[in-house]
């Protein structure tokens, strides 16, 4: 009676050790998508603002055409840009001109004295932001999905119910070194 | 990172214990001592009641009668833009399911607080004073502090935590009154040291002196250590230690003391709005740690992460024991760094004008702007039609 009592508690834990464990999976899982998601807000805000930050910069910058076009252009490659991966680079090309364009608009005190530019350039500022907090966010979170994912005794879990390991959002190289440093003040 | 709620909870838990046993303990010996022998569980029940109705009133009252009491203002993105977006760039920063709400009060003191049960239904709020001083990135820092306490659920820890020692106060105080003015029947009916009454009242007299100190202590204690934990998550959600340490710096050098902070909301807050002196060091009364030791700790840390505040507080404070929960260090983000550090001192000057224009259209002023450039604000008991420019002498109708 007894041993097949001990058993018995055994294989409860057992279960509850399990369902505690696919439940943790799951829950980070939909954290790793909510996180993306939120990127991707931001990312799709900053898209939608371009085309007024270029309607209001173009009377101004009329000479600037080559850094106004690198803009547009941008722009352009997000919507043709097809997997996650072409797509960062995109957004990374993006970051980069849109930095040229205000490094340049230092040199137009017309333009800086605009309400409407000062507005929009906190507005794309405070995105580019929240772009790299959300982002950081979701790295943390992949992570975590990541550990759990690969390391004993959870990983057995994960590899039972074909939860995978995610990818972590990275910019490029590339337009990273591209960015330059601006001093908005 | 969210290793540490779990950890909070439990800490919370075990705080909330002792807290709540040191009320029993009142309750008990106090029906002991004044309703004889056997009162005991009744002197319980009756507590426990006192305290229930408390915690009710304090869960569904807290957060409007803190943002009521300190004259706070609620703001759309409209009004200020600069600090709502600090606001929302946090949220993200720290994971949060919602953006609070945010609010602003009218007082040249720099300070800001958070309030909210669940992080669902949180609101911040900053004084105009604290953006008239500081700059976007220091700005980011005192939201991040905040943020930190919301999204480690302190507020929830710290209303739960108050309103036990607030029980515990109000009970000894009844009770000593009592004492002062009736006296125990027990002793009066019956020798005492016969069945142990004499006991019980210095007991009871004992615990009704020593248990309010004790409460208000430990809860103290417990929001000296929420304040490194909100310090330590600020700088990983900023990935900027400098940032918050600046802006601490500079709230400390101000002058002004928030004028509608009380003793019972000052924990709230991201420094003590009523003790200025920055060189006193953390006593068992403080409800901060002292400011320099904050700055000096998030200086030496080098990167934002928990490991690197944990060390450096060992070091700032020759402890061998940090203060960050053993399971967040090993949580601690390894990913890539945060965004490209720009200093937008003209946002500092945007907020200023935001945050009166703000004030000054919640009072009713009335804004003609002239054509020499200058912006008149006629408060709303001007009695006269016509206002002059004083700088140019054009006339308006008002």
């Amino acid at each position: 009676m007894l041993p097949l009592l001990i058993i018995l508690v055994l294989i409860v834990i057992v279960i509850a050790w399990v369902v505690g464990l696919y439940n943790g999976l799951v829950r980070l899982r939909n954290q790793v998508k909510e996180g993306w998601a939120q990127v991707d807000v931001q990312l799709k805000r900053r898209f939608d603002l371009i085309p007024n930050l270029m309607e209001t910069v173009k009377g101004y910058m009329s000479h600037e055409r080559e850094t106004l076009e690198a803009v547009t252009k941008a722009r352009a490659a997000i919507s043709g840009s097809g997997g996650i991966p072409e797509r960062m680079l995109a957004e990374g090309g993006l970051t980069a001109a849109l930095g040229r364009l205000f490094a340049v608009s230092e040199s137009y005190p017309d333009l800086k004295a605009s309400t409407n530019f000062l507005s929009l350039q906190e507005e794309l500022a405070s995105t580019e932001n929240k772009i790299s907090f959300a982002r950081q966010f979701y790295n943390e979170t992949v992570m975590r999905m990541n550990n759990k994912v690969q390391m004993f005794p959870s990983n057995i879990i994960a590899g039972m119910f074909n939860f995978k390991a995610e990818t972590f959002f990275e910019v490029e190289d590339e337009a990273e070194r591209e960015a330059p440093k601006v001093d908005f003040s | 990172m969210w290793e540490q709620i779990a950890a909070n909870r439990r800490k919370s838990f075990v705080l909330v214990f002792v807290m709540a046993l040191l009320l029993a303990a009142l309750g008990w010996f106090g029906g002991e001592y004044f309703m004889g022998k056997g009162g005991g569980p009744t002197g319980v029940v009756i507590a426990l009641v006192v305290w229930f109705f408390m915690t009710l009133t304090a869960w569904f009252q807290g957060d409007n009668v803190m943002l009521t009491v300190s004259g706070a203002r609620k703001v759309e993105k409209k009004d200020l833009p600069i600090l709502f977006n600090v606001v929302e760039e946090m949220t993200l920063a720290a994971g949060l399911p919602k953006m609070p709400a945010v609010y602003v009060i009218d007082d040249p003191a720099p300070n800001a607080f958070a309030t909210g049960r669940r992080p669902e239904t949180a609101s911040v709020a900053v004084t105009s004073g604290l953006l008239k001083r500081l700059s976007r990135d220091e700005l980011q820092g005192v939201i991040a502090h905040e943020m930190a306490h919301v999204r480690n659920r302190d507020i929830q820890l710290m209303l739960f935590a108050g309103v036990l020692a607030g029980a515990i106060v109000i009970l000894a105080e009844i009770g000593l009154r009592g004492m002062w003015f009736g006296g125990g029947r027990s002793r009066s009916r019956r020798d005492s040291g016969q069945d142990g009454s004499g006991i019980i009242a210095i007991v009871a007299i004992v615990l009704m002196i020593l248990a309010p100190i004790l409460a208000q202590l430990i809860y103290l204690a417990v929001s000296r250590k929420r304040e490194y934990l909100a310090d330590a998550s600020a700088a990983a959600f900023t990935r900027y230690p400098e940032g918050l340490a600046s802006a601490l710096e500079k709230i400390s050098r101000a002058p002004d003391k928030l004028s509608r902070a009380t003793s019972a909301t000052a924990p709230m807050y991201i420094i003590n709005p009523l003790k200025r002196s920055k060189k006193m060091a953390a006593n068992a009364t403080s409800t901060h740690p002292p400011i320099d030791e904050r700055i000096r700790i998030l200086r030496a840390m080098g990167s934002g992460s928990f490991a690197a505040y944990d060390r450096s507080y060992m070091k700032i404070k020759g402890a061998k024991k940090g203060v960050i929960p053993g399971s967040a260090l090993t949580e601690d983000p390894i990913g890539p760094a945060a965004p490209v550090r720009e200093k937008v001192s003209a946002s500092q000057r945007e907020n200023a004008r935001q945050v009166d224009d703000f004030f000054y259209r919640q009072d009713g002023y009335h804004r003609i702007e002239c054509p020499c450039g200058t912006v008149l604000k006629i408060p709303p008991d001007f009695h006269s039609q016509v206002a002059k420019c004083p700088r140019c002498g054009t006339v308006h109708k008002v």
